[in-house]
């Protein structure tokens, strides 16, 4: 039936239509979901992801709307193209769910998630670390004679990275917000 | 309140009031504590007719029944805590069949509220995964709009059961009534008109489809009777050969001459390889459920799939399809069918002669065939007689689930939508009495039977005092084998004979069961009087169990075993051990 001339894709309005829904390769994706911000709602999105088995590599939540009771939920997800696809119906389906957007394909995205990071230590290890916060822009935001909270805002591959380089310093506790993601441009 | 107003009453009263104003004639609900207000104002009025179920799951599953055999929205009343767990299994049943339900429960007033209180459970919590939405109403001033919200989402898109949780100090407070049309408008408004370019792209897959089939579901009943209108029409104007899934039966008469029978695990040899076979699958209202296709990777290997569906979640969700048609059933044919016709009203006729000629040949195998007996009832006979004498009368089925459900979906033949109301998606066992009692109170002059199988029908058979308080003549026709005849079956076939605990030691005696609870019983079990004695059901006016003790170890076929593709299927008492294998034995 190749002559029939089908176009391949997901959804016919699909801006991605050339991607193909059933590889098998497993890609990150990370979603904006606009929500009525009423109770229960980050229950029956979470609810979702764990009732259908998908993954949830980061999810951050507030309302950005008072006047309109709007919050925003981003949402780092892994999967097949199939089921990514899957995820973002299933999404869009829930009633209070106002709009569903994949910033991985929806064209460039900024994304940021912010860390406060505890690091313990004397003499030298503790200047390296001081020195090392420096490169990465980290700020100090608490200090005693024997330790340094530094807050950063990245990439949560820079935020891995600085913790990592941390953790033979005196690594002893993160905090991290989740990422926040934006579409860039307008 | 700071000011009296006309339109202020108790949030009781608004519940009330605003289920009239939705046009809600019956509700099938159980009183306790937490919903006596209600049950206050629903005994000073008349407009509302209350049935008095034995169980919530008795009213959810009434409510279902009265649902599609109306295409109306159902309605049960259930208190808190116990009531609303028992309301569980219903509303999950009709989240997997997209039945439109509106389930009001009583909680424990606000202030109480995670004090672990009498009666007290955490249900939208509980019924968060197995409703469409849910709300818990914290402020009288809230419950009239959430009620009216709550019917709009219910029969929206694609329609399913929604419950609003309302505590008892909710329903005592007052407030200003808001009625349906001063609400705001929801935003939640699924999109029903297709897009055209893709309804013109399978106009053309149409006109030059050599081997195509209609696969319809359960979306064509839900869209209304307009759609199963439309079906037709485009049905008899292309001569497509037509099947459909358990759900989508009546939609598309049975007597029509394009009808292959129902398609799936235990659907007719010629429409499982007409599915296989075909070159083009239009997909109407169905969900590609694992029943239908069997072995995903071998499902339909070489046509092209175009899938017709109001909800965006079902396209590419197990089967992958090259024409996705997102919208309602009913306004997508239309504009199929106007669209077809301005281009001609093309058809590949020479390929559909030949089609139909290897159909005829897949017909020919006469796939529910079976061994007749003159010494025991044989289900199938049993359900073909029901058939025979039943046909042309105004008649309503419902079924429990296992085999019988199985033999009634293949023996008996639906002309109608909204005529066959069976558990599919959940397969929930003690379905179909309840169901029958809710399609009898919509139905009051129609013959409303419950084809049954014993065990299923144990599971809710004390809802035979809501049909007889409520004078609901429901016919109980139970094919008694004195097994769980479809686990029986599963059990030779994958798991060496071993029966294990799928038989029924003391049965009560089903005739004075019936006496019991007033109504009658008739037991029989040898063909000859089989006529007789359901004949002597359908004339008796009011409730009937019926006994039909059948033979006991008949297996239902035809059978594609699990983990298997359409094209291998078991066909009768053929070789049958150890056509499971490992892989298929892990599904269910």
């Amino acid at each position: 039936m190749s002559a029939l001339n089908i176009k391949k894709g997901s959804t016919s309005h699909s801006a991605y239509d050339l991607r193909d829904p059933y590889a098998e390769v497993i890609e990150s994706h990370t979603l904006a979901v606009i929500v009525a911000n009423e109770s229960g709602v980050l229950a029956r999105v979470i609810g979702l992801f764990s009732g259908r088995g998908y993954n949830i590599d980061s999810l951050t939540v507030a309302e950005v709307d008072h006047a309109g009771h709007r919050s925003r939920i981003t949402i780092v997800t892994r999967g097949t193209p199939q089921v990514i696809e899957q995820i973002k119906a299933q999404l869009g389906r829930l009633v209070p769910v106002h709009e569903v957007h994949d910033l991985t394909v929806e064209g460039p995205a900024v994304q940021r998630e912010l860390a406060l990071i505890k690091v313990a230590g004397k003499g030298e290890s503790r200047i390296e670390a001081l020195r090392l916060a420096e490169i990465f822009r980290a700020n100090v935001v608490d200090s005693t004679l024997e330790s340094f909270v530094f807050e950063m805002t990245g990439t949560p591959d820079k935020i891995d990275a600085f913790a990592d380089l941390m953790r033979p310093l005196g690594l002893r506790e993160v905090a991290r917000t989740g990422v926040a993601a934006l579409a860039r441009g307008l | 309140m700071t000011k009296a107003n006309a339109s202020a009453m108790t949030g009781a009263k608004m519940i009330v009031k605003a289920l009239k104003d939705q046009g809600v004639e019956v509700v099938f609900g159980y009183p306790g504590g937490a919903v006596l207000p209600i049950y206050d104002e629903i005994f000073l009025q008349n407009d509302i007719r209350h049935v008095l179920v034995r169980h919530e799951q008795g009213a959810i599953h009434m409510a279902e029944g009265y649902a599609r055999s109306t295409g109306k929205p159902g309605v049960a009343l259930v208190t808190s805590g116990p009531g609303a767990t028992n309301a569980v299994t219903g509303l999950t049943d009709a989240l997997l069949d997209s039945i439109p339900l509106v389930v009001l429960s009583g909680q424990v007033p606000t202030f109480m509220i995670g004090t672990d209180g009498f009666q007290e459970a955490d249900t939208v919590g509980i019924t968060r995964p197995c409703t469409k939405m849910n709300w818990l109403v914290r402020d009288t001033a809230q419950l009239a709009e959430t009620i009216h919200t709550a019917f709009h989402v219910a029969t929206s898109g694609r329609p399913g059961p929604v419950l609003i949780d309302i505590p008892k100090d909710v329903q005592f407070a007052t407030s200003e009534y808001v009625t349906k049309e001063k609400i705001k408008v929801p935003h939640y408004q699924p999109k029903v008109k297709g897009d055209v370019e893709a309804i013109t792209r399978l106009v053309e897959l149409l006109e030059t489809a050599e081997r195509p089939v209609f696969y319809t579901g359960g979306g064509v009943i839900n869209s209304g009777p307009a759609a199963s209108q439309l079906l037709r029409e485009l049905v008899e104007a292309t001569g497509f050969p037509i099947t459909s899934t358990l759900m989508g039966l009546g939609a598309y008469p049975a007597s029509g001459k394009s009808w292959l029978g129902m398609l799936g695990m235990h659907g007719l040899y010629e429409a499982n390889l007409a599915m296989h076979g075909c070159d083009l699958m239009i997909n109407i209202g169905a969900r590609f459920d694992d029943r239908i296709t069997g072995r995903v990777a071998d499902f339909s290997p070489h046509s092209v799939k175009a899938h017709i569906d109001i909800d965006p979640s079902s396209i590419n969700k197990v089967i992958r399809v090259d024409v996705p048609i997102v919208g309602d059933v009913g306004h997508v044919l239309e504009d199929l069918l106007r669209i077809w016709k301005s281009r001609g009203r093309k058809v590949n006729k020479e390929g559909l002669a030949k089609w139909w000629k290897q159909i005829a040949e897949w017909k020919a195998v006469n796939c529910l065939d079976y061994k007749p007996s003159e010494k025991t009832i044989k289900p199938q006979y049993a359900l073909q007689r029901l058939e025979a004498l039943t046909k042309g009368m105004d008649r309503y089925i419902t079924t429990e689930v296992g085999q019988h459900q199985m033999w009634a979906a293949q023996f008996l033949g639906f002309e109608a939508p909204n005529r066959w109301m069976t558990s599919g998606g959940l397969g929930t066992m003690g379905y179909g009495l309840p169901a029958s009692i809710g399609v009898q109170i919509a139905h009051p002059e129609a013959l409303v039977i419950n084809v049954a199988g014993e065990a299923s029908w144990l599971m809710n058979m004390q809802e035979m005092g809501t049909a007889m308080q409520f004078r609901a003549p429901v016919k109980q026709f139970i094919l008694n084998n004195e097994r769980l005849g479809m686990v029986r079956q599963w059990q030779e076939l994958l798991h060496g004979e071993r029966y294990s605990h799928s038989w029924s030691e003391s049965l009560p005696d089903f005739v004075k069961l019936a006496e019991a609870f007033g109504c009658k019983g008739i037991k029989c079990e040898d063909p000859k009087d089989l006529d007789d004695a359901i004949m002597e059901m359908i004339r008796y006016d009011g409730p009937v169990i019926f006994d039909c003790l059948v033979e006991k170890h008949e297996n239902c076929f035809p059978m594609i075993p699990s983990g298997k593709p359409h094209n291998e299927m078991l066909l009768g008492e053929a070789e049958t051990q150890g056509v499971i294998k490992a892989g298929g034995a892990v599904l269910v």
